[in-house]
């Protein structure tokens, strides 16, 4: 029997384009299936008002993995890529606000403004997280070390990644050991003195978790935003052409490659035979048959939806079902007649090209989670807002803006109420406010406005419970513990099944690294 | 006794940890000195009757988890150690039932069940890999800990050992034991139950002496200590001192002084004397001066690095991280006497229910709620509660038909805004009174005197630094070889001859003595 | 104060002795005359009545109950027809027994599972994403076993249907006194008997009930020690005794595999999915390390080792249940869980698991026995079990 595809791949988002262009590039058949219109998933640019192009799903970008650019040649098909500086302005609630740019010199200049000491140690700081960031990176670099691999390379990559951990020195790893399962308050705390400044970093441990700047390890999900050998503090990239671009070069890259590309097929489940992965049965009964198939979507659906529970036991499908989803973002999309004007800010849009951070402070940010806790939206969010637009003019009408803006906390799940029209309206209204406490003129600047709720964002993106990141990334769900504990490795114990997704290591952002490393354990299977 | 006689120890701190380390140094043949502050022994672990007739474990008011091997090589029973079982554990509920788990298995099943029949299940398989989980951790318990940044092949080996000794623990339970320390005790316990107060009043465990919520990340690990206590179930080392926590610290002397260590009260230690980076002795408030040959600190590491010594004497890294050792007092205390039994409206009367721990936490947001208020620098309004009548259990605690109440309160910050006084204190009192009186209404009616201890009380009277009760917070980056400072966890300091007993270092927390007993196996490796 | 089973009040009034014991949270009497002798001997030469309410009893219902518990069990429950009950044991994912029980099809999607642990966790989990549910009903129903040679004529005098067609394993709906029951013919004594399941409101008409139709054939109460008896010299095991559950075992070594306690005719490794199976498609190709075999000691050896201090052999009163050193040639090989004297064949004997290469039948081992404080070894015969199956059993 020869199937017509050697590997079919479920949902074409990044990681499923990554993975599948590696596959076709070694030379086999790979047919992928995407549900929605659009392959790219969370990488989506949309006219949604006449003129005006949002990024709906991610839109901040920190740091595609090397390899694959090069690899796929992803400038060649037309990956652009504009660096911002500065990286963040935080606003004051009382006016002015913090710009921290590239260069660590100008920003602790701009962090003298508010206190000496802090300013004095912004160098020794940006250098303790680029060493902290570097080591991340090495990790994430590679497939997830096993602990209990008995002997031969498994033991050997236990030492490998021991001696990278002893290459930081006595000082470098004891920080770094003692960082990982900090708070993001106490690494505040062990560092800075300004408030703005806290809040600001702080914000970046706790983007996309359900979990407060109080939460232990949330020093660890700051250091995950930063794991890059950059020496920047909170980096940001910018797509031209907005995020969907970003989408087309991938997919025009797997194409190149031979890459069957089909999108509105749902898959309805994966075919299992005699504890082998056989094909699949798309929701309109068409079976598709091929050894292996490549799952792009969460560990959940994957497992729970796709799969006969009866081919999986019960103990595996406990930790499937035990995985954290707590979506707790949303997005505002603004139509913007003229740019903010923050109060107190500096003349220009200098300090609007990269993230804009409303968190004043620590306490702003543990209050607006103390809301999500108990099920309601922060009556004051923290809100990261870009203008793409600034760096990308074709994204709106000449002299208007979009504004794309993370919302957090907004709860998946609410304790009273359902995210109804109201509701919808009320987030909108809220984060609306919010901005005009610190840009006033924004409520007048506002010519549409597009809200995408938690459920939105899950049925939008298939992201499983609103949860940007397919699966919390708190300590005990990264590594080698992602997606669950003894199956890190992109396996499944359907044999021919296999993850690709941000559910698996090293997790969420846009990286293509987990899409990387599934290739990479398929291939070494096929050989 | 002759002036400028010389010692070979001087242990600065009668507290329980301090007198086992003078008891194993003198049992050595060494000439031992312990000078203690206060005119009682015990520190924290204190019998002091502030009523006539009344007789109160102050603070500590159980042993949990004094290490069997230190009741055995001291033979602490034939000095009058005796240890009382809790019998049960009751958590009343608002609705005016309640949950309770009983000595006997049956009971604790069909009590459960009632609540959720799966939960009666999950119950026993929880408690199994506990453990299982404990037992693996057992040997941590009683060692000194390694230095991961050691180059000495002595310490690499430690560490290979210990690395294997996890790795032998399969790949279930390895994980397991991983995932406790990394999450919040009330993910953990989500995975296992449904039962709200059953999750609620386990998860207590995890807070207890910690500034942190039930869900926050790092106090999963602390439940394996109630299970410590199981494995030397027939040992029983888990209970109520007869004659109340005051009688361990008092067996403990014995012994000490039985091996011919001198005990002096009333003598409080001004500083340490370094002479060429070497402590050479002590010198007393009064302006004596004690010459030995090595000074044993059994007080928290603020005071034996910041206040005992001139830190200018100590590497700049090593003082900027005991600065950063997270100290932060949580609890309180309420000691009640009483004119009658109080009678709870879920079980009416006197009972067993009575001779065991009544524990208030009714949910996990009960919990929550009370962390919140103390988050931001308030007393929880409904705080979380573990209670004991001593005189159920031992009947001499107090005057015929009489009680006395235990009352151990959480949160109640040390930095309470404001700050903490006469009028705070009382109204602190009365939150817990009214916070009790809802589950036992008669309560108010049978207070013949009241004690409130809040943590600055704790640090006036007692001499714990921020009122913390574990002389520093048991968070997963303060533990083992970090506790209390990287590089320094063996019980060694930078000051040659000068060592740390208490319970700031590995392992810390509650009466085990442990500390006391590495730190003398410490001391005499290097004499 | 521990309940009693739904039969207390009757069963009260009968234990002479107050010799209760517990199960599973519940009292239950071990002999009600003061010796058990003639309990055991109702069981094998006339009807004994034995309560055996607190066995744990599910309810699996929904389109789906067939492929859950054809997932749970290690049989092929696709073949256990309406009517039909079907033993077998139940293994966690590495293949090692969790309980084992009967199951019962009431109908096209209805069935009872029995077992003597508690299940529902379990059961329930692996119901998740399949049609069917799972309900306790061990407080609900009550069990009663009416076993031995003269239990079809009591059951016929009590009861308003024919059994005579009632085929082993088999189940079939009645009403006694007027109560709706199930009646199995199954049992936990290797002898012609039945089980009955009903509702535990009624519990006390139909134990009058059959009580008085019992009279005329010499039916009589019987306790846990008889059945203890009973039940060994029929070769089936008791949980927690002659194997501990894998979730409750504290180490690796305490699990054992279904080939490990002599159950291989329950494994259907042909079903493409159940719990275990690929650990247990892998046990059986390299086979098992361990067998639960019969063992029957050698009166003579027996003679010898209690005759060195004048005494007759000593044996045991009740069936013993602790674990016992089984040898070859001085070497451990492996452990009698559970022996007794069997009235019926007047042979000393004992269940013990050994290992692989010793558990041959007809292999010479010793197992030890404590005479006089001194532990000594007596001579004994590897056997098949059961030692005792008397056709009527079947028939």
């Amino acid at each position: 029997m020869s199937d017509a595809y050697d590997t079919v791949v479920i949902g074409a988002g990044h990681n499923g384009l990554v993975t599948a262009a590696y596959l076709a590039r070694a030379g086999q058949r790979v047919l992928m299936l995407e549900g929605r219109a659009h392959a790219g998933g969370a990488l989506s640019t949309e006219e949604t008002f006449e003129g005006f192009k949002f990024d709906l799903g991610a839109h901040r970008l920190s740091r595609l993995h090397p390899p694959v650019v090069d690899d796929l040649k992803l400038a060649s098909h037309g990956l652009d890529l504009l660096p911002c500086d500065p990286c963040v302005f935080a606003p004051s609630p009382d006016g002015g606000g913090l710009t921290l740019w590239r260069d660590p010199r100008r920003s602790a200049e701009a962090i003298r403004r508010f206190s000496t000491s802090d300013a004095a140690r912004w160098p020794d700081f940006t250098d303790t997280v680029t060493l902290a960031g570097a080591f991340l990176e090495s990790i994430y670099a590679r497939p997830p070390i096993d602990f209990l691999d008995e002997g031969g390379p498994g033991a050997l990559t236990i030492v490998g990644t021991a001696l990278r951990l002893r290459r930081l020195g006595r000082r470098g790893m004891m920080q770094l050991l003692r960082m990982l399962p900090m708070t993001v308050t106490e690494l505040m705390d062990d560092w800075f003195e300004t408030d703005l400044l806290r809040g600001a970093l702080g914000a970046l441990g706790v983007t996309g978790m359900s979990q407060g700047p109080m939460a232990a390890g949330t020093a660890f999900a700051f250091l995950h935003q930063h794991a890059s050998p950059e020496p920047a503090v909170r980096e940001t990239l910018r797509v031209r052409g907005g995020m969907g671009a970003l989408a087309a070069t991938l997919r025009a890259a797997a194409e190149a490659h031979g890459v069957e590309i089909r999108t509105g097929a749902w898959v309805e489940r994966v075919l299992v035979e005699d504890g082998r992965a056989a094909g699949i049965v798309l929701v309109d009964g068409e079976e598709i048959r091929a050894g292996r198939i490549v799952s792009n979507a969460d560990p959940r659906r994957t497992f729970l939806d796709l799969i006969d529970p009866i081919c999986l036991e019960p103990g595996f499908l406990r930790s499937v079902r035990n995985i954290r989803f707590r979506g707790v973002c949303a997005r505002v999309n603004l139509a913007l007649e003229e740019l903010p004007r923050f109060k107190g800010a500096p003349g220009g849009d200098g300090h609007l090209r990269g993230s804009i951070t409303i968190s004043p402070d620590l306490e702003y940010l543990e209050r607006a989670f103390d809301d999500a806790k108990y099920g309601r939206l922060s009556r004051r969010p923290y809100l990261e807002a870009s203008i793409p637009s600034l760096a990308d003019p074709t994204l709106a009408p000449p002299g208007k803006h979009v504004m794309s803006i993370l919302v957090q906390y907004a709860p998946y799940e609410l304790s009273d109420g359902v995210w109804d029209e109201a509701m919808r309206d009320e987030l909108g209204d809220r984060t609306v406010a919010t901005l005009a406490e610190y840009a006033p003129n924004v409520p007048g600047a506002v010519l549409h406005r597009q809200v995408l709720t938690p459920p939105d964002i899950e049925s939008e993106f298939g992201l499983t419970g609103g949860d940007i990141y397919h699966g919390q990334m708190t300590l005990d769900q990264v590594y080698f513990m992602r997606p669950i504990p003894g199956w890190a490795r992109y396996q499944t114990p359907i044999a021919g099944l296999y993850l690709c997704g941000a559910g698996t290591h090293p997790g969420g952002g846009v990286t293509g690294i987990p899409g990387y490393h599934a290739a990479g354990t398929i291939l070494s299977d096929t050989d | 006794m002759a002036r400028g006689k010389r010692y070979d120890a001087v242990i600065i701190g009668g507290g329980h940890n301090g007198l086992v380390n003078a008891a194993y140094l003198a049992r050595a043949d060494k000439r031992v000195l312990v000078l203690e502050r206060r005119h009682v022994l015990g520190g924290s672990a204190v019998t002091e009757e502030f009523f006539p007739g009344f007789k109160f474990s102050t603070l500590s008011y159980v042993v949990s988890l004094l290490r069997p091997e230190i009741i055995r090589d001291l033979d602490l029973p034939s000095h009058g150690l005796e240890i009382l079982p809790l019998e049960s554990t009751l958590t009343p509920l608002p609705n005016g039932d309640y949950l309770a788990r009983w000595a006997d298995h049956d009971r604790t099943r069909r009590e459960i069940y009632r609540h959720s029949a799966t939960d009666a299940e999950a119950y026993d398989d929880f408690g199994r890999l506990m453990y299982q989980l404990a037992f693996a951790m057992k040997p941590l318990l009683g060692m000194v800990p390694p230095d991961p940044t050691s180059l000495s092949p002595r310490e690499l080996y430690r560490l290979v050992k210990l690395g294997k000794h996890f790795r032998d623990l399969g790949r279930e339970r390895f994980y397991a034991l991983y995932k406790l320390l990394t999450m919040s005790s009330a993910d953990y316990l989500d995975e296992w139950f449904e039962t709200e107060p059953l999750k609620a009043t386990m998860a207590c465990s995890g807070i207890i002496g910690t500034f942190l919520g039930v869900r926050s990340p790092g106090t999963a690990y602390v439940l394996l200590h109630h299970y410590m206590g199981e494995i030397d179930g027939a040992f029983r080392s888990w209970g109520f001192a007869r004659g109340g926590t005051g009688a361990v610290s008092q067996a403990i002397a014995d012994a000490a002084r039985r091996y011919g260590a001198e005990i002096r009260t009333e003598s409080p230690v001004a500083a340490v004397k370094v002479k060429n980076g070497r402590a050479t002795g002590v010198a007393l408030e009064s302006g004596e001066e004690i010459d030995a040959r090595v000074v044993v600190s059994a007080v928290d590491p603020k005071l034996t690095f910041l206040k005992l010594v001139d830190p200018g004497q100590l590497p700049i890294d090593f003082v900027e991280a005991i600065h950063r050792f997270r100290i932060r007092g949580s609890s309180g205390k309420v000691n009640l006497a009483l004119d009658a039994l109080p009678n709870f409206t879920c079980l009416p009367g006197d009972g067993p229910h009575l001779r065991g721990a009544i524990s208030i936490s009714p949910s996990i947001d009960y919990l929550e709620r009370a962390y919140d208020d103390a988050k931001y620098g308030e007393f929880s309004r409904r705080p979380y509660m573990d209670i004991v009548i001593p005189s159920m259990i031992d009947p001499t605690m107090a005057p015929p038909g009489k009680h006395v109440m235990s009352i151990f309160v959480q949160y109640a910050p040390y930095d309470l805004n404001g700050g903490w006084n006469e009028k705070r204190r009382d109204a602190f009192g009365d939150a817990v009174i009214d916070t009790l009186s809802d589950f036992a209404p008669n309560l108010k009616n049978v207070i013949l005197h009241r004690k409130v201890i809040t943590p600055l009380d704790m640090e006036q009277e007692y001499g714990l630094t921020d009122g913390n009760i574990f002389h520093g917070e048991l968070a997963l980056h303060q533990l083992f070889f970090m506790r209390p400072v990287p590089s320094w966890a063996d019980y060694r300091t930078p000051i040659k001859d000068y060592y740390q007993c208490g319970s700031g270092t590995h392992p810390g927390g509650g009466i085990t003595g442990a500390s006391g007993r590495l730190s003398a196996q410490v001391i005499l490796k290097d004499w | 104060m521990l309940s009693g089973t739904p039969f207390h009040s009757r069963t009260a009034p009968l234990c002479q002795g107050h010799n209760w014991r517990r199960w599973a949270g519940y009292v239950v009497a071990s002999s009600y005359g003061l010796t058990h002798d003639h309990e055991y001997q109702a069981i094998r030469s006339s009807a004994a009545l034995i309560d055996v309410s607190p066995l744990y009893k599910y309810a699996i219902r929904g389109s789906d109950a067939e492929r859950l518990l054809d997932r749970v069990l290690t049989r092929d429950v696709s073949r256990c027809n309406v009517g039909r009950v079907m033993y077998g044991p139940w293994c966690d994912e590495t293949g090692k027994v969790i309980d084992d029980g009967t199951l019962q099809r009431l109908g096209d999607e209805t069935f009872r599972l029995t077992s003597g642990e508690p299940n529902l966790r379990w059961l329930c989990e692996s119901a998740q994403g399949l049609r069917a549910t799972v309900e306790d009903d061990s407080d609900t129903i009550a069990a009663l076993a009416l076993q031995g040679p003269l239990a079809r004529h009591v059951l016929g005098n009590a009861c308003d249907s024919d059994l005579m067609d009632l085929d082993y394993f088999r189940l079939t709906f009645a009403r006694i006194g007027g109560v709706p029951v199930t009646i199995s013919r199954t049992g936990y004594t290797g002898d012609l008997g039945y089980e009955i399941w009903l509702e535990a409101s009624a519990a006390d008409t139909v134990w009058d009930t059959l009580v008085a139709a019992g009279r005329p054939f010499g039916l009589t109460p019987a306790g846990i020690l008889a059945l203890d008896v009973a039940r060994i010299e029929a070769g089936l095991l008791l949980i927690n005794v002659d194997y501990i559950p894998a979730n409750r075992a504290l180490i690796e070594s305490r699990k054992s595999s279904p080939f490990e306690l002599g159950l291989d005719w329950t494994v259907r490794l042909e079903k493409s999915h159940f719990i275990g199976r690929d650990a247990l498609l892998a046990e059986w190709q390299r086979g098992p390390e361990w067998k639960l075999k019969g063992l029957e000691l050698d009166w003579g050896s027996l003679e010898r080792v209690y005759g060195e201090f004048g005494l007759p052999p000593q044996l045991p009163g009740v069936a013993w249940r602790t674990s016992v050193p089984v040898y070859v040639q001085g070497q451990q090989v492996g452990y009698a869980t559970s022996g007794t004297w069997s009235p019926t064949l007047k042979k000393y004997i004992a269940l013990a698991h050994l290992r692989t290469a010793h558990a041959d039948t007809g292999t010479r081992v010793e197992m030890e026995v404590t005479a006089e404080h001194q532990r000594k070894r007596v001579s004994a015969r590897v056997v098949e079990k059961p030692f005792f199956e008397p056709e009527r059993k079947r028939a």
